[in-house]
């Protein structure tokens, strides 16, 4: 008995911050019962996901006849799903990075400097709480409230007229609506920026920077030379939340660049309508396009999964 | 804690240097601000002086940070949303654009009228609140497992969360492929146990709990992180006297640590409401069109098929505007709340 119950007794037992978990590890059944809960719910939170990997490997007949979560044998393995979907959505995951990575940086910089200007700075109290308030309320807002209008917006702008030079170079000037989506996100994206900022420079220590200010440094001096070299890891929390959501969004792209076959069609976009006919459904492509489009916030969540989490938590 | 103090000594002190070395920056701060020392501009100081006697002592200087992000962001948030108003009060509708000389209710009247608009509001509550009570209960659930000082936190948490990092688009793909009648996970797994298939997106009686279920998926992780992180803040005191008290261990969360949890449930609540009002992503890709599966259609995909299928344009406006006040039933009660906790 003592031997199993500290393999998975986890830490260290002389460690002074002992809570109820670890004394509970001693009882070797609850234990056991206790992983295999955890194991059950990894599985359910997979499921999905291998179900999904192991379809797009699958021909025609192997979707059909094989179970859904058993890989394909030889006979009914095929690359050739993946290869349709990237020929399908390659074009699209490069529109999709043209918007995506300028309007995260963008939108990362413009909450950091509102959170900054409300939060350390002396104005009164009373007149800084509505101002937040109306960032707070933004984050909530159904997109569905302002889309009519934001459609009108977009259409009484010549915004096509002004890029005029973009399309001389022969670029498509479908490419506007790649445009429209980084304003429409950056103004979209700024209150959730701007409160996971203000979190974080609430916490800053203000005696410093009201010290900096009694020496006569303005505020833009602070924010160059204190604020912004400390936001280092805020900056990451906010710039992988943003990528993420701008990413992944579809009511936007449905709304500006509206149909699949633009040039300017973003990955979520091609992605809505892949394998779907009048024939039926197919499902192996439907599965290695979820996964080629799901790439790039995938590989973000792996190697920043912390900060995700961060993100979401706040 | 003082390694950062030294740090942000350090920093401060080179600023301060800087700035009495060098006279460049008086320009960036044209009203003088705190240095009394400094030539402020006569005039100008006329008017910064009066506002920022109104506002407070930085409020001029510090606007230059804060007001262009706001005011872009009020013109694309508040001003679309009166903007959104009108177009609701006009008859827009087809190509062309609205005539704002004739403003009535008719499209508010139409609304009630039309049976379409009931089922999808009704449906709408159905999924706001099954789908927050079930991911409350399954986010806490999980967080006081990951709690109990388990091995591999980390790697369980990161999966459990996983789903949180995909697109609806790409969820949504996973879930009609679990779905699928013929050759689905769901039907497969029923079948081992002896329950007959199912037609999940078919049949509309049911169509409505596959997809919260599927967004539950989605979601449960999020609410363990936001859970996760209260339980972190509780201190193990706590834990510890109930222990003294000889509390089973049910009894002691359900008695002392859960009621410490009412902030966490509240932020999460807030967040997850918000999104059932406006799930249109997931429930566009399932059927990769704008009408969703009968008995599963939602405000929120009702507004936008309205809009960009039928170009009923003041019909969807009107529509917007009353899921605009559902979610402002939602949020407004929470930041008063948050103003009454002193975090606004």
């Amino acid at each position: 008995m003592t031997d199993r119950t500290r393999t998975d007794g986890g830490t260290v037992p002389t460690e002074q911050s002992r809570t109820l978990g670890d004394r509970l590890a001693v009882i070797d059944g609850y234990r056991v019962v206790l992983y295999l809960l955890l194991l059950g719910i990894l599985a359910f939170f997979l499921a999905p996901i291998e179900s999904g990997l192991v379809t797009s490997f699958k021909n025609g007949p192997g979707v059909i006849e094989t179970l859904p979560i058993t890989p394909p044998t030889p006979e009914y393995f095929t690359l050739q799903k993946w290869q349709t979907a990237l020929d399908a959505l390659g074009r699209g995951l490069l529109n999709s990075a043209l918007y995506a990575v300028p309007a995260t940086v963008i939108s990362a910089f413009l909450g950091s400097i509102a959170a900054y200007g409300i939060t350390q700075s002396n104005w009164k109290a009373r007149y800084k709480a509505p101002i937040l308030a109306l960032f707070v309320a933004g984050i909530f807002i159904p997109y569905q409230a302002v889309l009519v209008p934001l459609s009108r917006f977009w259409s009484v702008v010549p915004l096509q007229e002004w890029l005029g030079f973009v399309w001389a170079l022969g670029i498509s000037n479908d490419y506007v609506g790649i445009v429209e989506l980084i304003v429409t996100h950056v103004a979209y994206g700024l209150p959730i920026c701007t409160i996971l900022f203000r979190s974080y420079y609430k916490n800053m220590s203000e005696e410093m920077i009201e010290a900096a200010r009694l020496d006569g440094a303005t505020l833009r001096r602070i924010y160059r030379r204190v604020v912004l070299p400390l936001s280092g890891p805020m900056f990451a929390v906010v710039l992988i939340y943003q990528f993420t959501q701008i990413w992944n969004d579809l009511l936007f792209t449905l709304v500006l660049v509206s149909t699949e076959s633009s040039p300017a069609a973003p990955v979520v976009l091609i992605l809505a309508g892949l394998g779907t006919s009048l024939e039926g459904q197919d499902f192996a492509l439907r599965m290695a396009g979820a996964f080629i489009a799901a790439l790039p916030t995938l590989a973000v969540y792996i190697a920043f999964g912390e900060e995700f989490a961060e993100g979401v938590a706040t | 804690m003082s390694d950062r103090f030294r740090r942000f000594r350090r920093v401060i002190a080179r600023v301060v240097e800087r700035d009495h070395g060098d006279g460049a920056d008086e320009r960036i701060s044209p009203d003088g601000g705190v240095v009394e020392e400094r030539q402020p501009q006569q005039e100008r100081r006329g008017i910064v002086g009066r506002l920022n006697e109104r506002f407070g002592s930085d409020f001029v200087e510090s606007s230059q940070f804060w007001l262009p992000p706001f005011l872009l962001m009020a013109l694309f948030v508040y001003g679309a949303i009166i903007w959104n108003v009108l177009i609701s009060l006009t008859d827009f509708r087809g190509f062309g654009s609205p005539d704002y000389s004739d403003l009535d209710f008719e499209m508010y009247g139409r609304a009630f009228a039309d049976s379409g608009f009931v089922d999808a509001a009704f449906q709408t509550f159905a999924l706001l609140i099954a789908f927050t009570l079930a991911t409350l209960l399954v986010g806490l659930g999980l967080a006081i497992l990951i709690d109990r000082n388990i091995r591999f936190e980390n790697s369980f948490r990161t999966v459990y969360l996983l789903p949180m990092s995909l697109s609806f688009v790409v969820t949504a793909q996973f879930w009609a492929w679990m779905y699928n009648y013929n050759n689905g996970v769901v039907n497969i797994v029923l079948g081992w146990i002896g329950i007959d298939r199912i037609n999940w997106i078919g049949n509309s009686q049911i169509v409505l709990w596959a997809v919260i279920f599927a967004l539950l998926w989605q979601f449960a992780g999020y609410a363990m992180v936001v859970f996760l992180a209260g339980l972190r803040a509780i201190p193990t005191e706590h834990y510890e006297a109930a222990q003294v008290d000889g509390a089973s261990t049910a009894r002691m969360y359900w008695r002392v640590i859960i009621p410490q949890l009412k902030g966490s449930t509240i932020s999460a609540s807030v967040v997850l409401m918000v999104f059932a009002l406006k799930a249109f992503d997931f429930l566009y890709s399932l059927v990769g069109g704008y009408r969703p599966p009968n008995g599963a259609d939602i405000l929120a995909t009702k507004m936008v098929r309205e809009a960009y299928a039928n170009l009923n344009w003041a019909y969807a406006s009107a529509i917007a505007i009353m899921l605009f006040l559902m979610a402002l039933g939602v949020v407004g009660p929470y930041l008063y709340y948050q103003y009454k906790q002193g975090n606004l």
